[in-house]
C-alpha cells in the first residue's frame, strides 16, 4: 500500500475527506493516471487521424508489393507506430473501465483485466513488428 | 453481512423497504444518455476491430499470398460492411471523444450546448464516414 501522507514532517491540514484518505488512490491504486493517459492518447489519435486516413487511402487498390513499399517509408511507419501505440493504450484503458463497471465478481474481473492487457499488448506488438519488418525490408 | 449467525437473521417478511435508486428503465431517454452508450459500444467495436488492422499489417509484412487473403476479405460484401462499420465507429468515437474533451475543459454543459455537441458528433460521424468512402471509391479503392 502506498500511503504517502502518513510519514514525514507535519503537513498543513488536508482538504481531503477521511474516506478519501483511507481510499487513497482508489480501488485501482493508480489514482487518476489512467484517466489522464486516456486523454493523452485520445488527443494523440485525433491529431493523427487525418494522416492515418490518408495513408489508408494511399494503399487502396495496391498489391502487396506497392503496399509494402508505402508502409515501409519512414514518415508513414512513424505515424502508424504512434497511432498503434496510442490506440493500444487507449483501448486497454477503455476496456478496463467497461470491465470494472460490469464485472462484479472479483476473480472474474481480475482475469478479464489481465486478458485485456494481454490482448492490447499482443495487438500492439504484432502490428509494431509488422511495420518494423516492412521498414527494414526483410 | 459476513459472520452473522442465523438466529439474528431477520425473517424475509420483515425486510425493510428501502428506497431504491431508479434503474435505467425509469429515466426518460435523452440524447446524451443514448450517445454515451453508443460511445462505449463503438469503443468496444473498435477494440475488436484492431484485429483486422493487425491482420492487414501482418499480411503486408508477410507476402503477396497473405495480403491477397486480406484483400479478398475486405473486397467481399461482408468485408466491406465490416470496414464501413469500422470507419463509422472510428469517426463517431473520435467526434464523440472530442465532445468529451470540450466537457473536460469545462465548456458545453448548458442543455442546448450539450445537445448541439451530441448532434454534432452523431451527424458528423455519419458525414465523415460517407465522405471517406466516396473519396475511397473515387480514387479506385472499390476495385
Amino acid at each position: 500500500m502506498s500511503y504517502t501522507e502518513s510519514h514525514g514532517a507535519p503537513k498543513p491540514p488536508s482538504m481531503r475527506t477521511p474516506l478519501g484518505r483511507v481510499r487513497n488512490l482508489g480501488a485501482a491504486h493508480s489514482g487518476t493516471s489512467d484517466f489522464w493517459r486516456q486523454r493523452i492518447t485520445g488527443v494523440a489519435m485525433t491529431l493523427l487521424m487525418i494522416p492515418v486516413v490518408v495513408i489508408v487511402m494511399m494503399l487502396l487498390g495496391r498489391n502487396q508489393a506497392g503496399a509494402a513499399q508505402i508502409l515501409g517509408s519512414l514518415p508513414i511507419a512513424v505515424i502508424l507506430l504512434l497511432f498503434i501505440f496510442a490506440s493500444a493504450w487507449h483501448m486497454k484503458i477503455g476496456m478496463q473501465v467497461v470491465i470494472e463497471d460490469y464485472v462484479h465478481n472479483e476473480k472474474l474481473k481480475l482475469t478479464a483485466i489481465m486478458l485485456n492487457n494481454f490482448f492490447s499488448i499482443a495487438v500492439a506488438l504484432a502490428s509494431t513488428y509488422a511495420i518494423l519488418k516492412l521498414s527494414s525490408g526483410v | 453481512m459476513l459472520g452473522r449467525n442465523k438466529h439474528q437473521k431477520p425473517p424475509m417478511t420483515a425486510r425493510i423497504e428501502r428506497p431504491l435508486s431508479p434503474h435505467i428503465q425509469t429515466y426518460r431517454w435523452t440524447l446524451t444518455m443514448a450517445l454515451s452508450i453508443v460511445h462505449r459500444a463503438t469503443g468496444i467495436a473498435l477494440y475488436v476491430g484492431t484485429l483486422l488492422l493487425a491482420w492487414w499489417l501482418i499480411a503486408a509484412a508477410s507476402g503477396p499470398t497473405a495480403y491477397a487473403h486480406v484483400q479478398a476479405f475486405t473486397g467481399s460484401i461482408i468485408g466491406r460492411l465490416i470496414v464501413f462499420g469500422y470507419t463509422w465507429a472510428l469517426m463517431h468515437h473520435m467526434l464523440s471523444g472530442i465532445r468529451h474533451f470540450v466537457w473536460d475543459l469545462g465548456y458545453g454543459f448548458k442543455a442546448n450546448e450539450r445537445e448541439a455537441l451530441t448532434w454534432g458528433a452523431l451527424i458528423g460521424g455519419v458525414v465523415l464516414t460517407v465522405l471517406i468512402w466516396i473519396i475511397a471509391y473515387a480514387i479506385g479503392g472499390g476495385r
